[in-house]
């Protein structure tokens, strides 16, 4: 039962029915949680007082997750993993391909069962109450939950009737929500003929047909051109605050997770290495000795790559582009080190910048290993690496 | 509450699989030429006695007397009358063997020197029939069909000569070396014909294709592109999907059989003798008791191409031994035997005695019953296997 934020004196608090849209009220002290019946339709809901947007409410977590195990055969997709989601936040899930970011959120999806654990979505446990769970949930998968040769709003027509909602509240919401991501235009018009960006838009309002708690968004721009992909991430913040939905975002751009995030749990191998915020996850590598300099030589050369690879301090090395190289060390000596094996190769350094503790230093700092293939945001999330098997395959005609 | 959701829930998931289907025209296309396809290649591939017309024909006349010029006169006129034979004329029977050989003609006819002589001195006259032994069918037709025509000759002879020499009046001489006249009745008025026999198959056939292909794969294909996960992400029985394929495929094999009814009776003549309503009934029964097989394959099958590969395996048998194409009598005993655990032969043998003979309920009482068992029993496997594959 959505329950209206709005509340007319302090202690009557205002609810929507999800069925038929009618505004009932109910009252109660503070932290109580009640059963209202809608006067006109006659469902029945649970409000907790004081109103929030959710209906459900245990200890304010949208998302409880413990000891969460998934095997696939014998290997640990998910291995062991504990932590709670506050309502009301983005939760991002950071990782590599193949990290178990997706086996978690299907898991939270009620899509497969975990092979061991407890997991409570909106109150609900994942396996034993799925159906209810689900009712709270919606799902951008990393494959678009779309039908082609449907148009938009057929498609958030079925998907709508799906959660039975009636008629007259579901027209008004799919055009509200189409309206929210400036597609009214294109109600009519098949998905087919739609920009990928355009189609990650309405699958992700598709989501929001039932108005859940809870979001859950699985790469959701992955294949995206740089437009489109920050198209989502402000919808992705904007849904967070005009909805107030709680979100749960996977993602293997560092960027991303930090520039929509309010904690982020870094996974690796099935596992969290650690949760926390971006800020708090950057203080993780401020007090090591590990930093990373942006180099600028003007005349750069292989020989010099190889040198500077092989001293001891240097961690990693990337050459973004011609003239620069991002370099993450360890150690006092590091900078030193790398000035004298690139003067004694010729070079000409134009700038040195010391640049500030990234998320990808963090993981780096962490794991042990660089977190995607290549570093440079620009350069991959324009094109985002195709990752695990058959993703994103063309459709075909049956 | 819970009954009346999930079929709400699965008209919604037939509607939108019917309107994917009606907004791809090669799709809709399809739809109709498979049919019709299907029609005129069992119809015209499969030849019947009656279809044989202008056979090429050689003749050899050897006979040195008036009677075999008066034979192949005789042999001409009914000839004319029923257009089976085109006849030419041959030296000898190596000259029917060379021509034979070379597929000029299909068989030949010899009339040999002392025909005349031999009926003359009260002696049988002796034809040859050349036969064609590569093509046992057609040979197999023209011996009859000339056997019947030399006897029927030889008949009138004889018919002629007991009232020219002994004055008996011609209907007793018929009935003096005819005694026995047969006569073919059908309970139904027409003639047999071949589409008549293969249309009722074609029809429970096409039914049972949309189910069990069109339902695995439906299912399998919504599995690769990641769309059945918003389905499963949704408050919904799981019952509701494989029930709304379920109904958008009814729906796609209905129209697909009533294509092939319709061609059946506009463009190749077929009757149909029973009651158009229980022929309906009868493909809805179709319809249950594939529902089970289909939704069993989808069950075990993890993506579309081993769904493809499992029902290709499982359907072909189907459609050759269940007496679509050729009459389950034909078949040895253990084929036989095995046909009766096909659902579609009952399915088959149904439509057959309805659309054809016109039988009434009780006729396919057993049929009807042993399609429902087929049905409840596959559904009471396939669907706690439908609902243990999906929420894995």
């Amino acid at each position: 039962m959505q329950q209206d934020r709005t509340r007319d004196t302090k202690e009557i608090y205002q609810f929507k029915c999800p069925r038929c849209g009618a505004i009932g009220q109910y009252s109660g002290k503070p932290g109580e949680q009640l059963t209202v019946t809608c006067a006109s339709c006659n469902i029945q809901g649970r409000v907790s007082i004081p109103g929030t947007t959710a209906s459900f409410s245990t200890n304010g977590d949208a998302i409880e997750i413990s000891h969460l195990k998934k095997l696939f055969g014998t290997f640990p997709a998910v291995d062991d993993v504990s932590f709670t989601v506050k309502k009301g936040e983005i939760f991002g899930l950071l990782g590599p391909n193949g990290a178990g970011k997706s086996t978690i959120i299907r898991m939270l999806c009620t899509l497969t069962r975990p092979t061991a654990g407890v997991a409570t979505v909106a109150g609900y446990d994942v396996v034993r109450q799925a159906g209810k769970a689900r009712r709270h949930i919606g799902l951008v998968s990393e494959k678009m939950i779309m039908y082609d040769e449907l148009t938009a709003r057929e498609n958030l027509k079925l998907f709508g009737n799906l959660y039975n909602i009636p008629k007259d509240v579901l027209d008004e919401r799919i055009r509200e929500l189409l309206g929210f991501v400036r597609m009214e235009k294109w109600t009519n018009q098949r998905v087919k003929t739609f920009s990928t960006g355009m189609k990650q838009r309405i699958n992700v309002i598709r989501a929001l047909v039932n108005q859940p708690e809870i979001l859950f968004l699985d790469e959701p721009t992955l294949g995206l051109d740089p437009q489109s992909t920050a198209e989502i991430r402000e919808l992705t913040k904007r849904i967070n605050t005009e909805h107030g939905t709680t979100i749960i975002l996977t993602t293997h751009i560092m960027f991303e997770a930090e520039a929509l995030c309010k904690r982020i749990a870094i996974i690796d191998h099935g596992k969290i290495v650690a949760l926390d915020t971006p800020a708090n996850l950057k203080k993780l590598v401020a007090g090591t000795e590990a930093s990373t300099f942006h180099i600028e030589i003007s005349n750069l050369e292989p020989k010099m790559i190889t040198s500077v690879q092989s001293l001891g301090s240097v961690k990693s090395l990337v050459q973004e582009d011609p003239t620069h190289l991002l370099v993450r060390t360890t150690g006092n000596d590091a900078f030193d080190d790398i000035v004298d094996s690139l003067r004694k190769n010729g070079a000409k350094i134009r700038m040195v910048k010391n640049l500030e503790p990234s998320l990808e230093d963090v993981f780096l700092h962490l794991t042990g290993r660089e977190a995607r293939e290549t570093i440079s945001e620009n350069a991959t999330n324009s094109m985002g690496p195709r990752h695990g098997p058959g993703r994103r395959r063309p459709r075909r005609i049956r | 509450m819970g009954v009346r959701n999930t079929l709400s829930h699965s008209a919604w998931i037939c509607w939108k699989d019917l309107l994917e289907f009606s907004r791809s025209k090669l799709r809709l296309v399809m739809l109709v030429l498979m049919p019709l396809f299907m029609m005129v290649m069992v119809g015209f591939i499969f030849p019947s006695g009656s279809t044989i017309s202008d056979t090429p024909i050689a003749l050899v006349n050897n006979d040195t007397g008036s009677l075999g010029t008066s034979f192949v006169t005789q042999l001409e006129t009914i000839n004319n009358q029923t257009g089976m034979m085109k006849l030419s004329t041959a030296q000898d029977f190596n000259d029917i063997k060379t021509k034979l050989q070379n597929s000029e003609i299909n068989g030949g006819i010899i009339i040999p020197e002392n025909f005349s002589s031999d009926i003359a001195s009260g002696k049988q006259g002796l034809i040859t029939i050349v036969i064609d032994q590569s093509n046992p069918q057609m040979s197999l037709t023209i011996q009859g069909v000339l056997t019947k025509t030399i006897e029927a000759m030889g008949q009138q002879t004889a018919i002629y000569n007991l009232n020219n020499t002994f004055h008996v009046s011609i209907t007793t001489a018929t009935s003096m070396i005819t005694p026995y006249a047969v006569e073919s009745q059908g309970i139904v008025p027409g003639e047999p014909n071949y589409f008549q026999f293969v249309a009722p198959g074609i029809i429970a056939m096409v039914v049972m294709m949309a189910l069990m292909t069109g339902l695995p794969h439906a299912i399998s294909y919504e599995k690769d592109i990641g769309t059945l996960d918003g389905m499963l992400a949704a408050p919904i029985n799981r019952l509701s999907i494989i029930l709304g394929k379920v109904m958008a495929q009814t729906v796609r094999g209905m129209i697909q059989g009533f294509i092939i009814l319709l061609l059946a009776v506009a463009l190749f003549g077929v009757v149909i003798q029973g009651n158009i309503l229980l022929v309906i009934f009868l493909i809805l029964l179709t319809v249950f008791s594939f529902v089970g097989l289909g939704i069993l394959i989808t069950s075990f099958t993890q993506n579309e191409e081993t769904a493809t590969m499992v029902m290709m395996t499982l359907m072909f048998p189907m459609m050759f031994l269940s007496g679509v194409f050729f009459p389950l009598q034909q078949m040895p005993w253990y084929m036989q035997d095995f046909a009766h655990f096909l659902p579609l032969t009952y399915a088959t043998t149904a439509l057959r005695k309805v659309m054809v003979l016109g039988a009434d309920i009780s006729a396919v009482g057993t049929e009807v019953l042993i399609l429902i068992g087929f049905g409840i029993a596959l559904l009471a496997i396939a669907v706690p296997m439908f609902k243990q594959a999906m929420s894995k």
